[in-house]
């Protein structure tokens, strides 16, 4: 026993004698969820983390000024007009840019990067393709007039600002065709190496990826805009929110990125750590289903408005991660809606099932996903029903699997959140606020048809705004649309996601966009 | 000159090594049935995890018919199998590499905590069992009652947390989560996969004890659940044996005492424990997903539980032929070892 003892302090004295490393000073280090990553292609890449890689690692012809996002500002493109027709956008590209691998960027990888999009059309591909792109017509549509210069033709004169913002999204980076040539393998246009590999022109080039585990990212000496001041950042995979709280507290990581409200509490008296917070596009909804005898009654749809806590959620189960927000667009878009006509309200409930011959109330299911804050609150939403006298009962589920139910409508109420795909209002009121065809085996299947929610003349509204020239009154026509939608749909949207991230004191410049993909390190110092 | 003997052994083993290969086959096939149908029961749509939530109904379609779900089940089945006995595990849809790359590369991980825990486990955790037996009832039999009864009741999740709370934020003696520090990322290459010894070859004696520290809390967590068993089966087993007429026997012939305890009575608890230690040992390569969450230790077991929550039938298939490989082999050893520490089991 004795020599147990020893054996035990030897290992301490060992432990204790050799340093620990921490967080190298020109080496930025974040924990976060990066598992959801699972390709590396901006032609596929559709998910949060895998957004924020394609951002800062490549380039696209133009961006938008995240404080401001109205300010559309060149980034490739030096320069850009738009015809009088209001159909082709031709850009004239830097002449100065060269991708990592040393290759000149011109106007064929432009041209051959978008295409490569439509063709592959993979999950992000919709972005472009709803322009009227196809395989058949790229090459009329998109064509190089000089070698920095890309002229794209689109189907309708739609609003500039929508065509614009698209080009911002993850699909318009513009990537490598020699490098990606040079991998392409039957036809495949590189699509197999490009997965797992990078050929960008970004302030950071991809050093390493293991999935799951990390994300490796070097500084790119020499790029065309701002060099990044960090060397280099890495990505360490940590699901667990309390273990990114100690590695921060212990200085071994400089940014945590995925902090539980409990967490952010115990951080916020220690001076080393500082808190930041940013709205984000995505927002909380539930769905009711219209196939569903109650759900599909005005009255029963708008008590349920009213038989929500929106303010007890925000204040305590989210708790600065969420705001509460009640309109499809959120705050910061063009025409977003910052009415707030709904809160708790049991005895306008009860009045509205009364009326529509409910009194007694009913019984009804929501498939919720097993992850926080969803479970906490449907638990919530799960006890404010009860005042109105609906039986709420949680069908618990993997994200995967309740997703699976809620995209065949065999749902009663499904809680989801829903994040834009670019900064365009007709990014969500493409899908809250448009079904072509509600039927079974229809082509399109927006939120509006999971819902099963017919709406004919609110789509041709929605198609009308998304043409709309003028700024000032397509915002307007977005504003309409949405209190229509407030008091009409069966989506009960109650709160707007917002990203917090602990960083250690001595970090700064990390630069949080209003979107994962506008997310950016190269500004970050330590 | 025909020596019918020879031959008749000969035949024998023949016959012993056809019968272990078809058990094999039948076994592998089963397993690889059971999971592939699990795998298109459960009501999760595998082609999401391709396509994501907000793809066209095009993007979808395309998505499904490449991933070959628009085939018959049986077709479906057949084709992976033949895949299989190719050597082909196919592509994780998750990863978007080989199945056969990613196992090789999160197995390692687990092994090097699996084995670490499973020693010590053997080393603290028989002896343990055998003096409480011994001593029944004594002070020192409660204490390891007690560490047993905390390590079958108390959350591995918290005594994680509570470990690097007080191992790593407050002594400052070991690392955080991790299988190395960050400021060692990308320095030495795999070989093995097993990053140890990968630091042994490259000559990194810095990064070696780096990663030794990192090893030595969920190995020692797992240990210690590890060690909870096997003392807790241990006594049981020797309090068994030393009921027995043989153990009397032995001390009134004036065999010394510790022989009469370490020599007969544990000797004869030697294959139930075999077949403990090798459960134990199995069960801790599957991957512990709590400690692997809770360390960010990229093992197995978070592998094969992402795979199987996203529908990502290759890497759940491949991991279970993993899995299932390491189940037979372990069993195949312990029933050699049996014959090792029992000839009647010849």
């Amino acid at each position: 026993m004795k020599k147990l003892c020893l054996l035990f302090l030897a290992l301490m004295v060992l432990g204790a004698n050799m340093a620990l490393a921490s967080a190298p000073k020109d080496t930025l280090v974040m924990a976060g969820v990066m598992d959801e990553i699972i390709t590396l292609d901006p032609a596929e890449i559709f998910e949060f983390a895998g957004a924020e890689f394609a951002a800062n690692t490549y380039d696209r012809l133009i961006n938008y000024d995240v404080d401001n996002v109205s300010n559309i500002y060149g980034s490739i493109a030096e320069s850009w007009k738009i015809s009088e027709d209001g159909k082709s956008y031709s850009f004239k590209i830097r002449e100065n840019i060269t991708f990592a691998s040393g290759n000149k960027l011109s106007a064929d990888d432009v041209v051959f990067s978008l295409k490569r999009v439509i063709i592959l059309n993979k999950s992000p591909a919709f972005i472009l393709t709803q322009f009227g792109f196809t395989p058949e017509n790229i090459d009329q549509r998109i064509v190089k007039t000089g070698q920095y210069a890309v002229t794209l033709t689109v189907d309708k004169a739609y609003a500039p600002t929508f065509f614009l913002y698209c080009m911002t999204a993850t699909p318009g980076s513009i990537v490598d065709k020699k490098v990606v040539m040079a991998h392409a393998k039957d036809g495949d246009l590189g699509y197999n190496w490009l997965k797992t590999n990078y050929a960008g022109s970004g302030a950071f080039t991809l050093k390493k990826w293991k999935p799951s585990e990390t994300l490796l990212l070097d500084r790119n000496d020499d790029y065309w805009g701002e060099k990044a001041k960090l060397k280099r950042v890495i990505l360490r995979h940590i699901t667990e929110s309390t273990t990114q709280r100690l590695l921060l507290e212990k200085g071994d990581i400089d940014i945590a990125r995925n902090l539980q409200p409990d967490d952010i509490k115990g951080l916020a008296k220690n001076n080393d750590i500082k808190i930041e917070s940013k709205a984000k596009g995505a927002v909380y909804y539930l769905g009711l289903n219209q196939k569903n005898k109650y759900l599909k009654i005005p009255q029963v749809r708008q008590a349920f408005k009213y038989l929500i806590d929106y303010k007890g959620m925000a204040s305590t189960i989210l708790d600065g991660r969420a705001t509460v927000h009640q309109s499809f667009l959120p705050k910061g878009f063009l025409g977003s809606l910052e009415d707030l006509p709904f809160s708790l309200n049991v005895q306008k409930a009860k009045a509205l099932l009364k009326e529509a011959g409910l009194e007694n109330g009913f019984s009804i299911t929501m498939d919720t996903r097993n992850s926080e804050p969803t479970t906490s609150m449907a638990v919530a939403i799960q006890a404010s029903l009860a005042l109105g006298g609906i039986k709420l009962d949680i069908i618990p589920g993997e994200g995967k699997q309740t997703l699976t139910k809620y995209r065949a409508r065999n749902h009663d109420i499904y809680i989801g959140r829903w994040g834009p795909d670019y900064m365009d209002p007709h990014t969500n009121a493409d899908t809250f606020a448009r079904n072509p065809d509600n039927s079974d085996d229809a082509k399109s299947k927006p939120l509006a048809w999971r819902n099963a929610w017919a709406i004919p003349e609110m789509t041709k509204k929605a198609d009308a705004a998304v043409l709309e020239f003028d700024a000032a009154k397509r915002a307007q026509m977005y504003i309409e649309l949405q209190r229509e939608h407030q008091q009409t749909s069966p989506f009960v949207i109650m709160f707007q996601d917002i990203e917090i991230l602990a960083r250690r004191s001595n970090v700064n410049g990390f630069i949080l966009g209003p979107t994962f993909d506008s997310n950016f390190y190269h500004a970050t110092t330590k | 000159m025909f020596n019918p003997s020879k031959h008749k052994n000969l035949s024998n083993l023949l016959k012993q090594s056809l019968k272990t290969v078809a058990i094999v086959a039948v076994t592998f096939t089963g397993l690889l049935l059971v999971t592939f149908l699990i795998g298109r029961v459960v009501p999760i749509d595998p082609v999401l995890a391709v396509v994501g939530d907000k793809a066209s109904a095009q993007v979808y379609e395309q998505a499904y018919i490449a991933m070959g779900l628009h085939l018959p089940l049986w077709h479906q089945f057949f084709i992976y199998l033949g895949n299989v006995l190719s050597g082909d595990l196919g592509v994780s849809v998750l990863t978007a590499r080989p199945v056969l790359e990613d196992i090789l590369r999160v197995f390692p991980a687990t092994f090097e905590l699996a084995i670490t825990a499973t020693c010590i486990g053997v080393v603290f955790g028989i002896p343990l069992g055998v003096f409480s037996a011994v001593y029944r009832g004594s002070f020192l039999d409660q204490v390891t009652r007690v560490i047993g009864l905390l390590g079958y009741s108390l959350p591995i999740f918290w005594l994680g947390l509570l470990g690097l709370m007080v191992f790593y934020v407050q002594l400052d003696i070991l690392p955080g989560p991790g299988r190395i520090d960050v400021f060692y990322e990308d320095i030495v290459d795999p070989v093995t996969g097993f990053l140890l010894i990968d630091c042994i070859l490259a000559g990194e004696r810095d990064i070696f004890f780096n990663a030794l520290k990192h090893v030595i809390l969920p190995a020692t967590l797992l240990g210690y659940y590890s060690m909870a068993y096997l003392s807790r089966m241990t006594r049981s087993f020797m309090i068994d044996q030393l009921r027995q007429e043989y153990v009397l026997t032995a001390r009134v012939k004036g065999i010394a005492e510790w022989r009469v305890i370490w020599g007969h009575a544990l000797g004869n608890c030697a294959i139930p424990l075999i077949t403990v230690v090798a459960l134990s040992f199995g069960t801790l390569l599957e991957g512990s997903v709590l400690t692997e969450t809770v360390f960010s230790w990229p093992g197995l077991g978070l592998y094969l539980t992402r795979s199987l929550l996203n529908a990502d039938m290759n890497a759940v298939l491949g991991s279970t032929i993993v899995v299932g490989t390491i189940f037979l082999s372990i069993n195949m050893f312990s029933d050699f070892l049996y014959t090792v520490f029992d000839p009647r089991a010849k």
